[in-house]
This record gives C-alpha cells, structure tokens and sequence, in this order.
C-alpha cells in the first residue's frame, strides 16, 4: 500500500487562458440546448409536411432569390468573424475591429434582407401551418441573429475598449463560437425551407 | 505588471489559519445583502429544497381537495372547471414545481461536498437557475389564485387547450410559465454537466464518481436537449392561442399530434430524469445502512446511461391509443419494454447490497429500502402498459394514475424523504428525530398503499381518469372511499415529516461530521460544511474515500487533510474530463446582484407577455438585455480581461 501522496501538479494555467476555460463549456452546453430547440422546430415542420395533404407547401419551389445570395453572405460573415477573433489572438486591434465589425454589418445586412424577404411573401404567420412554421422558425433565428449581433457589437466594444490580449480573450473567443453556431444553424433552416422541395419532399 | 498566467499550486496541511484565510475570501456577505446575491451552492441548494417541499405540500393539499371530491359517488364539492383546474394544478405542481426541483436542491448541495470541490462551475448560473424556477412557481401559482390556473391535465393536450375550447388565461399562464421554468431547467442542466466533468477533485477519475453524481448528470444531459421541445411546444401553443396561427389546428393544415410528440419527447426523458438522480441517492445511501459498498457498481453506473439512452425512444408509449402505425407501435412498445432491463439491474444490485450487508434499520434505510418495492410495483405497472394490447384496455383510467403514483411517489418521494434523514445533519448540524422518524415511515408507507394499491383496481374496473365525478351503480364508490382514506393518511405522514424537519432544524441533536460512518466525501466534512467546502483540496485514490482502511483493498489512500490550499483569492482547480487530472487554476465569481437582476427582467418580460402590454414588453426585454451585459461585462477578477489594459 502506497503513501497518502496529494496531488502536486507543476505549474497550472491560472484563469482562461485564450480559448480554453470553462466558458468555452458553457458556451458549447448553451449551443447545445439551442441546437435541439431548431432540431425541434425542423422536426414540426417534417412531420406536419409528411403527414399534409398536398398543395400544403405554400411555395412548392421557393425563390432562391434574395435567400441563397443572403445565405451566402451570412456564411462569409462566420469567416469575417473568425478573422477578428485571430486578430485578437495575434494583438493587432485594427485587424480584430475590422473583423468583428465586418461580421456585425454581413449579419445586420442578412438580418435585413430576411425581413425584407418577409415583406414580399404572398403569405401571413397566420394563413396556413405552413405558413406558421415558416416565419416562427425564421423568426427563431433571427432572434439568434439579433442576440449574435448584440454580442458582436459589444466585443467589439470591448475590443476598442482595449480588454484583451492575445492571453486573455476568452469573452471574444465564446461570442464569435456563438456567431458561427448562428450560422451553421441558418443552413439547417435554409435546406429544409427552400431546398427540400426541390427534392420532391411534400410537393 | 500581469501575473504569471502559470502558478504551481502551493501545497499545505489544512490547519485553522488556512481556515481563517478561506472563511474570509470564500463567506456570502452578512445581512440582506448576502441573502440576495449568493452564489454559495449550499445556500441555493438548500433553497430549492425548501422552495420544493413548499410546493410539495401546496400540491398534496389540491390532491387531497381531488379526494375529496372523489370520495364518494355524485358529490358536489367542486364544480367540473375547478376540479379540472385542481387537477391539473396538482399534476403540474408536483411533476415540474417539486420532483425535478428537490432533486437539482439535493445535488446543487450535494454535488461539490461529493466530487471535492469548492463549488459548481458557474455559480452566479445556479443562483440565477433558482430565482427563474422561483419567478415560474410564482408566475404559476398567480394564474392559479386569479382563478386562470391550467385546466387540461398537466400534458394539456390540444385541441382543448386551444383558445377556441379554453378562452380565459388559463392556458397563457401555463404556456408561458412553462417556458420560463425551461429556462431555469436548462441552465441549471449546464451546470451540473459542466461541474461533473470539470470540478472533480484530483483522481477522481469517471470510475469513482459517486452514483447521485451519474444520476444527476445523466439526467441533466437528457435535459440540456429535451427541454426546448417543451419550451417549444408551450410557445407554439401561445402563438395558436394568441396570434392566430396553426401549429396544432386542423382548420389550418396544423397537426394535434404534434403537441402530444413535442411534449412527450420532452416528457418521457423527462420522466428518468426525475427518478434517476433519487435512485442515485438510494445507491449512494443504502450501501452505507449495509455497512459494506454497492453490489455491481459499473453496472449501475451503466444501466443508469442506459435507462436514459433507451428513454429518448419510448415517448411513443403515451400515444399508443391515438391511431399511429402498427410498426411504429411495435417499435415503441419493444423498446419500452427492453428498458426494464437497465432498471432492473439496479434493484437486483440493491437487493444484492442489502442481502450480502448489515442492514442498520435507520428511518433512512426504511424509506430507501421501501422505495425497491414500490419501483418494483411501479416498474410491473409500466411493463404492462408498454404492451400495445393492454394498454389499450388501461390507457386514461385510473390503472395509469396508480401506476405514475408508484413511479413519482415510489422512487422520489420515498427516496427524497430518505435523503433528507440521510444528509438533514451534513445540510442543518442537526440530526432527525429517529423516534418521530419511523411514525414518520410507516405512517407514509402503509398510507400510501392504502391509497394506491386499491387504484390500480379502480382502473382495471374501467374508471377513467380526470373525470369530475362518477354513478354510485358503477360500483366504484367503496375503493374510492379506501383510497381518499389512504390518501389522507399518506398526507399525514408527510406531515410528519414536515414536524421533523421543523422541530430538528431547530433543536435536534447536534450532528458530528460523520454520523453514519458514510464512504463519501462529505462526510469528511464539519456538519454543516465551512463555505469553501475544502480547506484543501482532496485527492483520490478510490471509490470510498472514507472506507479505505476498513476495507483495505491495497491501493494508495486518499488524501484529505493536505493539498492543494488556492487561498491567493477565491480560486479551485479544474480537472479533466475523465482521469481528473488538474489543469487549470480558475477564479470564482464572488457575490452578485445580476441573477437577481435578469431573474427579475425576465419576470417582467414575461408577464408582459402575458398581458400583452407591448411597452412592457419592450422595457422588459431592455433590462434583460441590460441584465446580460452587466453580468458578461469582463472582470480583471475573473482575468476574462487583461488587467494592465483598458
């Protein structure tokens, strides 16, 4: 039987040092739960399609124009975003501003072109269940691009404050996690709204 | 200047002026004050605790009103709509308001004494969990006493909950309360699973974690991901009732099955995670009443990820009677019947624990030891209802209410009201009266067989559930009678449970460390814990920490007296996901007001909600959004920023 020995670690990282910490776990619980709120509303939109009658799909082949382009540009913002958060990394705030108030004007910009497209559909939230799942899960995630925007602003807030440093950065690290889960997430929602039709589902 | 961003952590003995040091970095503010910005885990969990046991006995008490009015045949003591409201209200109040409340008090308390930490892993996150869960009991309960309490069973089902069929608040009030208790549930599910993979003290690696830690965590996983599908329903629901659409309206392509599928995917998840954390506290506390450890630890460790893996794919089982697929009800039923298997393990290692131990016949044990033959009841019950067929002859009569009786009652009641003999001396200083502790028992037990056994009867004889009342030529009317009896008597016992709790707060004996001779943790620790917990940090060699001289099994001993100190500034140590190794020195939050403050805004956007008061609703999402920024504004404390900058 071996002595009582405490553990003596050598030396410890003290604090979140760049991205790791436990705030990166508390984001990534955060997106987790966020996830399976849109797989939720996905799973109300197949199944209320699969079991339809036909002539459900208000829009049997969806306009791909402005929401593919639009699509586009919210993915490019995730790149803009990510080239901010290494401009935090590598200490060059220019660099970081430019990034994290890029991805601010791509979103604001995806963010107003997706009421726009709102504005011109021949339908209301309250014309069909189709209709109601339409705008309550695109309304979801404009919620989530608001939150994001909010968040981006005040990093870059922050930022200009002058907060951080290549070390310390942790805040700017999770905000941007968030923007691109944001994203991702749009994918989800753009291939079931205006591609799955195309493929034949629910016509 | 910056500190290192490395240190190696200085190595002590605990000795009382590391004590003092700790007690003054570590202890809540005196006064109002530290009463509502806390983030000590002990005193939130405590709260949820009492919080809970109060909406316990709020739910016994409509119960009982549902009782009465059930007593005999053609009474006339409320009217159908009051008692659709009593039912529901007790339904919902029991199931979301105490069963998953007391246990996230018991393991919010419990957790960080268990795994050797300082606290959770975001503690201004638990204390903001608790005042949400606080604000919807509240929020709930207004609806309920402005006469808008819910009127549908507590899974309001669709198309009466619509607004067409239920015009009042009723339904607004639920929706809405539901969301925002999703909210305290998710959060506080984060945070357990955070603090089980991160907060460990050094060794104690996945293999030695006690099982209340497996249960919690597992049950927090499953509800990281499943609440949103009620969140989601409820606000669907609104959006139906009060802005026209047609999510589960027919009139507008919408589907009525798709709230049963949304809720019971939620649901039945849901339904493990309110059992799983109790029967971890029965395998951590029997074992200790049999004097020697768990009889087939990993595979109770592993059934209980199971039971919950298999549980995402029952849901089905609660619509089996609504016209879906045969394969689709084959698939279902087979699962629901191979997840007694998992169950199944953990009551032959209890009874396997009890059998080859030395059973103390403590209240604690009693009511554990009550809580294998109630689940064995309730688990038969459920067994028969997973096959299709006979679900058909029992679905909606009172066969099912005894059956989620045996299940909610059996193996949470029984075992919370166990815990609380088990760890009242580690949670008050103070030991329970063992003499008021068996009237207390048997009293509860006896009760309630009385009131339960009889209903599965009831059930059997074709009486369907939720109805108001019902003909004397039924025949129903004695076995009613017997179960308002037991019912009664049932109340009585948890009642006197409620005197102990009182008069021992108060006067009980006072409490060693360890009056059980416990295996875990905590009981290395005075009764009730100094604020930091662990003057040291402890480290691990095994699973029973407390037990390794009796049980000598040759490996290296634990070590609880010297260790890591971190009193430098209110700072623990992380570990890693599975072998908990330390890896990181981190910062704790002290003190805060912003839980309160986003609880608070988030009370007011939602009954700005409710009311439709758009400017308040404005106003209310600008505090919240207020209340976020205050809370992530980045600390030089927490070094989320460089303290030579800005």
């Amino acid at each position: 039987m071996a002595d009582a020995m405490p553990a003596a670690p050598g030396p410890l990282p003290v604090g979140p040092v760049g991205r790791r910490g436990l705030g990166q776990w508390g984001v990534g619980a955060l997106i987790a739960s966020e996830a399976a709120l849109f797989v939720y509303l996905l799973f109300a939109y197949f199944y209320a399609a699969a079991s339809a009658r036909p002539g459900w799909l208000l829009e049997p082949a969806p306009k791909l124009w402005p929401a593919l382009p639009n699509t586009l540009l919210l993915l490019s913002s995730s790149l803009v975003a990510w080239i901010g958060e290494k401009g935090v990394e590598r200490g060059r705030r220019a660099e970081a501003l430019t990034g994290l108030i890029g991805a601010f004007v791509m979103g604001a910009g995806f963010a107003a072109v997706q009421v726009y497209e709102w504005s011109i559909k021949p339908y209301r939230l309250g014309t069909s269940s189709y209709a109601a799942l339409y705008f309550t899960t695109t309304g979801f995630h404009m919620a989530h691009v608001v939150a994001g925007l909010v968040i981006l602003a005040m990093l870059a807030l922050w930022v200009a404050l002058d907060f951080f440093s290549p070390r310390r950065r942790i805040v700017v690290s999770a905000g941007v996690l968030y923007w691109h889960f944001v994203d991702a997430v749009w994918l989800l929602v753009f291939a079931t709204y205006y591609l799955t039709p195309y493929l034949g589902f629910a016509r | 200047m910056t500190p290192a961003a490395l240190r190696v952590p200085a190595i002590g003995d605990d000795t009382p002026e590391l004590r003092a040091r700790l007690h003054a970095i570590w202890a809540t503010a005196p006064g109002w004050k530290g009463w509502f910005t806390t983030v000590d885990h002990k005193e939130i969990g405590i709260r949820y605790i009492v919080t809970a046991f109060v909406l316990l006995a709020l739910g016994g008490v409509e119960a009982l009103a549902i009782r009465l009015q059930l007593a005999g045949p053609d009474l006339r003591l409320m009217t159908p709509e009051q008692f659709n409201i009593f039912f529901s209200m007790h339904g919902m109040t029991m199931i979301f308001l105490y069963s998953s409340p007391v246990l996230s008090g018991f393991s919010n308390y419990l957790w960080p004494l268990l795994l050797g930490a300082r606290d959770m892993a975001f503690p201004r996150l638990n204390a903001f969990s608790y005042w949400v869960y606080l604000a919807a009991a509240l929020f709930l309960y207004t609806g309920f006493l402005t006469g808008n309490g819910p009127n549908d069973g507590w899974f309001n089902y669709v198309p009466y909950a619509e607004r067409q069929y239920n015009p009042g608040l009723n339904q607004d009030f639920y929706a809405l309360g539901m969301v925002l208790l999703g909210i305290s549930t998710a959060v506080g599910a984060a945070n357990f699973v955070v603090t089980a993979f991160k907060m460990r003290a050094p060794g104690m690696s996945i293999d030695r974690l006690p099982i209340l830690i497996w249960g919690t965590l597992t049950a927090s996983v499953a509800n990281l991901v499943v609440v949103p599908a009620v969140s989601l329903a409820f606000f669907l629901l609104w959006l139906d009732r009060q802005f026209g659409t047609s999510f589960f309206r027919p009139a507008g392509g919408g589907q009525p099955l798709l709230w049963q599928h949304l809720f019971w995917l939620f649901g039945h998840p849901w339904v493990y995670a309110i059992v799983l954390p109790a029967m971890g506290m029965v395998s951590d506390g029997l074992p200790v009443f049999c004097r020697r450890p768990l009889v087939g630890y990993s595979l109770v460790a592993l059934s209980t990820v199971a039971t919950m893996i298999l549980g995402f794919g029952v849901w089905v089982h609660h619509m089996f009677a609504t016209g879906l697929p045969g394969l689709s009800l084959s698939f279902f039923s087979g699962a629901s019947i191979v997840i007694t298997v998992p169950s199944a393990v953990a009551v032959f290692a209890w009874l396997a624990t009890i059998w080859t131990g030395r059973p103390v016949r403590s209240t604690a044990f009693l009511f554990f030891a009550a809580m294998i033959l109630l689940f064995v009841i309730g688990g038969v019950s459920g067994f028969m209802t997973a096959s299709v067929p006979v679900d058909w002859q029992l679905t909606d009569t009172y066969f099912v209410v005894a059956h989620l009786h045996y299940v909610l009652i059996g193996i949470n009641v029984f075992p919370v009201v166990g815990a609380t003999y088990f760890w009242f001396p580690k949670l008050t200083g103070r030991m329970m009266d063992e003499r008021l502790g068996r009237w207390n028992f048997w009293t509860m037990f006896l009760g309630f067989n009385l009131g339960f056994l009889p209903m599965h009867l009831i059930g059997l004889f074709g009486m369907p559930r939720r109805v108001w009342t019902y003909p004397a030529e039924m025949g129903w009317s004695a076995l009613n009678m017997i179960t308002t009896i037991g019912s009664f008597a049932f109340a009585i016992g948890v009642l006197l449970f409620f005197v102990n709790v009182a008069k021992s707060w108060r006067a009980g004996a006072l409490a060693p460390a360890d009056p059980w001779g416990g295996s875990t943790l905590e009981w290395a620790l005075p009764s009730p814990p100094a604020p930091y917990n662990f003057a040291v940090i402890p480290t691990i060699a095994s699973r029973h920490p407390l037990w390794e001289e009796a049980l000598d099994e040759n490996t290296p001993r634990s070590t609880i007296t010297r260790g890591m100190m971190l009193d430098t500034g209110k700072e623990t140590v992380t570990t890693t996901p599975l072998d908990a190794i330390p890896d990181r020195i981190v910062e704790m939050p002290c003190d805060s007001w912003a839980p309160l403050l986003l609880a608070v805004a988030l009370g007011i956007l939602f009954v700005a909600l409710l009311l439709k008061l758009w400017l308040a609703i404005a106003l209310g999402a600008l505090l919240v959004l207020g209340a976020l920024i205050l809370w992530l504004w980045p600390q030089r404390r927490l070094l989320e920023r460089e303290p030579a900058h800005g």
